[in-house]
């Protein structure tokens, strides 16, 4: 019964999330910077939650988020730019190595089983590696990819260097209705990861995370439940990474540099590690934050006559960073520590309508 | 048949043998002990059995099927459970999740609840707690979990490392009460203790370890009354 009551009750805001949204685009235009807010946010927020599920739910530091980003983007744009636009967008590459072109929802679920292929491959050297040494062989393989796409030998697949444009992006697959479209795409892949951590592998995950010999002790396959939280992981990233490459509308590998995975790493822990309202509030937060809010930084300011000292652009990145140091500094749990939206004041009561788990 | 039966058991780590050939049994529905000071190899003699670590000789077997090559999933599988030193309950996780951490290999879901509510009757203490989250349980609660956790895998036998280390005296004795709860319900228990004191008045069989090796062994009494037991781990001197 009361499962049920919070089950509709957490459909109907969600509803009525989406309502908002929608409302947004429909009285802002497209154009507009809540919109570009909205659309970016939501895509960063299935990429944070992703890393999450590793980071936070499992206990596997990895820091190859924009790899597998990267893999799904290309994979998305490569299959999707249609056949009068390749010749011109391979223009170096002879019209490159792929000649048929799909609709974008399959290329959408694409994006994602290539990265999770890609993680099903690198997991099983990687992941018997703990702690640091993960990061740092996760962060090699994500620049190791990034080098890979730009060499000019495969050129013809993933046009080089060059930037990759033409494909269907937000705007022409949904006009008007952008935002609606991400976050529908989005919410269905943050559903799915919920239901993957409230259920029995969920706990498995939580399980190595706490502690991995009690853990084993118990029966549970540690490198087979770490590989899985992997391969799942990335798949959303790729999904991730094909909807930004839909929002951004042209793709260079030049830009999912390692400073991409440290914003979600940020988006994370600002959110709470273990939080999945944490890490979805975060994305916004800081894509609002970084996109808007303190866009004035950049610009020259006078009050009068009077010139205030030290806007000029880049030091927006200045205030941010400061900023940062002080989340990090003071409120280290994050927005949510480890709790759901949801659960808040829930816990604290012994008999309270926790979620079941 | 014995339950549980280890024959010349070799394990070492690089090039330091930990066990140097040991051999031992536990009958079904005892309570056997190993007691030994620190760095005897009772630990390493629990971890070879549950297969987080691998002998390099010897055999072990359980109800007369050789385990000694399976994977820990396998042995968890078969009946053997662990409690491992330290508690190492999830402390993030709540009481109730720990338990089901324990079933995670189980595919009887129905049984599953009940034995919940067994373990609940068991420890009513841990259901009063049930949506707390383990690391904030006290050390004799979260012992209370670790076993209930293992008794979640319904093996036929209990493991357990070090159960006292580090609780108050009473918290102890609650320790080996729940021991002989377990026995009361029909269930073996391998015992590893450093109270040997109290380790031997709850058993009934024991051994004693030293550097790799068994030395002696006999019923709890006997050795209770053994002469160098008694000067070597009950602190008791022979002179007067």
């Amino acid at each position: 019964m009361k499962k049920n009551q919070k089950l509709i009750i957490s459909l109907l805001a969600v509803a009525a999330l989406f309502f908002l949204a929608w409302l947004v685009e429909q009285t802002q235009g497209t154009q507009s910077m809540a919109v570009t807010v909205l659309q970016k946010g939501a895509v960063y927020a299935l990429i944070a939650v992703s890393m999450n599920l590793l980071n936070g739910f499992t206990g596997l530091f990895s820091l190859g988020q924009a790899g597998f980003m990267l893999v799904g983007a290309y994979t998305y744009a490569v299959l999707t730019i249609p056949m009068a636009k390749r010749a011109a967008v391979y223009q170096y590459y002879n019209g490159g190595w792929v000649q048929f072109t799909i609709g974008f929802l399959p290329a959408l679920l694409l994006a994602g089983a290539a990265a999770a292929l890609f993680a099903a491959l690198i997991g099983m050297p990687v992941l018997r590696l703990k702690g640091d040494y993960l990061a740092i062989a996760t962060l090699g393989f994500a620049e190791i990819i990034r080098a890979i796409v730009q060499w000019d030998g495969i050129g013809p697949l993933t046009n080089g260097s060059n930037l990759l444009k033409t494909y269907p992006t937000l705007k022409n697959i949904m006009p008007g209705n952008t935002v609606l479209f991400t976050f529908l795409a989005v919410g269905i892949c943050i559903g799915l990861i919920l239901l993957l951590i409230n259920s029995t592998y969920g706990r498995a995950f939580k399980a190595i995370r706490d502690d991995e010999v009690a853990a084993e002790a118990m029966g549970i396959n540690l490198f087979h439940h770490k590989q899985m939280a992997f391969v799942i992981s990335s798949f959303f990233a790729g999904i991730g990474g094909a909807l930004l490459a839909m929002y951004q509308g042209s793709l260079q590998a030049n830009s999912f540099k390692s400073s991409m995975t440290y914003e979600i790493l940020l988006i994370v822990v600002i959110g709470g590690l273990g939080s999945v309202s944490g890490s979805v509030m975060a994305s916004f937060l800081f894509i609002a934050a970084s996109e808007w809010w303190m866009r004035f930084l950049d610009s020259e300011m006078l009050i009068g006559n009077f010139k205030v000292p030290l806007l000029a652009p880049g030091f927006r990145m200045v205030v941010f960073s400061v900023v940062i140091m002080v989340v990090v500094l003071f409120f280290r749990k994050g927005i949510m520590g480890d709790r759901e939206l949801w659960e808040i004041g829930a816990r604290r009561g012994a008999k309270g309508g926790r979620k079941k788990a | 048949m014995s339950l549980l039966k280890v024959t010349d058991l070799v394990v070492s780590y690089g090039g330091i043998e930990a066990l140097k050939g040991i051999s031992f049994e536990v009958e079904q529905g005892q309570i056997v002990t190993l007691i030994g000071a620190n760095g005897a190899g009772k630990s390493t003699t629990l971890r070879t059995i549950s297969g987080l670590v691998k002998g390099r000789e010897g055999r072990i077997y359980f109800e007369g099927r050789d385990i000694t090559d399976y994977g820990t999933q396998k042995i968890v599988e078969t009946g053997i459970a662990m409690v491992p030193e330290g508690r190492r309950v999830f402390a993030n996780l709540t009481v109730l999740e720990n338990l089901r951490i324990g079933a995670y290999l189980r595919k009887d879901r129905d049984v599953i609840e009940e034995d919940i509510q067994y373990v609940y009757e068991l420890f009513p203490r841990l259901k009063e707690r049930s949506w707390q989250l383990a690391g904030t349980l006290s050390g004799g609660e979260q012992q209370m979990l670790a076993v209930g956790r293992a008794m979640m895998t319904r093996p036929k036998l209990i493991m357990m490392d070090e159960p006292s280390l580090g609780l108050a005296p009473l918290v102890v004795k609650d320790i080996f009460r729940i021991i002989q709860t377990l026995k009361d319900t029909g269930m073996t228990v391998l015992l590893i203790e450093q109270n040997a004191n109290a380790a031997l008045h709850a058993c009934d069989y024991a051994y004693v370890m030293e550097t790799g090796r068994i030395t002696m062994s006999g019923t709890g009494e006997e050795l209770l009354s053994s002469e160098a037991i008694q000067e070597a781990y009950l602190g008791k001197s022979s002179k007067k």
